[in-house]
């Protein structure tokens, strides 16, 4: 098991932060463009699943998979986007982005007065505590590679 | 548990074959007086409920008819203009039928082009190389689990999260696209697909997928 990239975007489609951990490649596009494709791709998914289901939903796209990655995906009440990528045997995984979001991001940034809101975050803290955080996850099983 | 819908999706992106198995009905009808306690508007040509959920009546979901009389876009079948006529007070009190809209063969096509490009990004944005595009999606009320063919055609299929099966089925759609669509003389390749014997087929597996999945649970 592991953890290969972090995308957390707000609700205006900015990417808020990015970090990658064990990320073997690389989209071939600059990093500013490829935030915009992959919350493209989040806000038609979002779009495509409220349409395509047969019944009323309450939590919408919860998670996508191919034969290499399965990407999580959590969306706070206000908009805020939480993507996690890992590889396939990684099963739910909304309580700890749930989790990075109430005791990583409100605590590191929100509660951070120098952090404006819609800008990306440069907090020292926040990623050190985000980097710890995802690294004692039991789902970040490092490979000695 | 079931299979709620299959589609087919060419090369191109062209949506080729839709089928609808067992897709469940939402419908919720009730009086009110006036003033109406939740707020509608007018989205793409339909009346629907923008905010004050109630008693199984959920955002999103449009007006079907008012007091028996059906709704055909924003006016009622006899002419009458929904909005207009609900913001008499006159009229009250009035029942009316809500539900959730159902897809539109249009907009089916329009879904499955975007499924096709959605495909083709996420296999761009994946953190590996060599990624395909994506095999499945999950959300709380559907699991959609798509299988592309050596030659590019897309078999995807829309089923509860609960249903197990899916490879299954896949394999057996594709295995029926060749027998009853390819090799029907009738049949040309990337447009759609009118085949009796293949609607039959597709039909049955289906069925049967629904039933295995059940037992296998």
């Amino acid at each position: 098991m592991t953890v290969y990239n972090l995308y957390i975007f707000d609700r205006e489609g900015t990417c808020l932060y990015y970090h990658e951990w064990n990320r073997r490649n690389q989209s071939g596009i600059c990093k500013t463009e490829e935030y915009k494709l992959m919350y493209g791709m989040l806000f038609s998914i979002k779009s495509f699943c409220s349409r395509m289901s047969p019944i009323d939903q309450k939590d919408g796209f919860m998670n996508l998979r191919t034969n290499k990655f399965k990407l999580h995906f959590y969306e706070t009440p206000s908009g805020l986007k939480f993507v996690l990528n890992t590889d396939l045997s990684v099963g739910n995984i909304r309580d700890t982005l749930h989790q990075i979001y109430s005791s990583i991001y409100l605590e590191y940034v929100m509660k951070n007065p120098l952090c404006v809101q819609g800008d990306v975050i440069e907090s020292e803290l926040f990623q050190t505590k985000l980097d710890d955080f995802v690294r004692g996850l039991p789902i970040f099983a490092t490979k000695l590679s | 548990m079931g299979i709620y819908s299959v589609y087919i999706i060419n090369k191109a992106g062209g949506l080729i074959y839709q089928f609808d198995n067992n897709i469940p009905k939402t419908e919720v009808e009730k009086t009110f007086s006036y003033p109406l306690e939740m707020t509608l508007k007018i989205y793409d040509d339909k009346v629907v409920v923008a905010f004050g959920q109630r008693d199984g009546i959920k955002v999103g979901h449009r007006v079907l008819s008012v007091n028996g009389i059906n709704a055909t876009g924003r006016c009622l079948e006899d002419g009458r203009d929904i909005m207009e006529m609900l913001s008499q007070e006159a009229n009250y009190p009035v029942a009316i039928k809500f539900g959730r809209p159902r897809l539109s063969t249009n907009e089916k096509i329009m879904l499955a082009g975007m499924f096709h490009s959605l495909y083709a990004i996420a296999c761009q944005l994946s953190p590996m190389p060599q990624s395909s595009g994506i095999q499945g999606i999950e959300t709380d009320t559907f699991k959609l689990t798509c299988s592309q063919t050596l030659t590019g055609i897309k078999f995807v299929i829309i089923t509860d999260p609960k249903q197990t099966g899916h490879d299954l089925l896949l394999k057996k759609l594709y295995e029926i696209y060749a027998d009853y669509a390819l090799k029907n003389p009738f049949y040309s390749i990337e447009m759609p697909i009118r085949c009796e014997l293949f609607d039959t087929n597709l039909q049955q597996a289906v069925e049967m997928a629904e039933r295995l999945g059940l037992t296998a649970s």
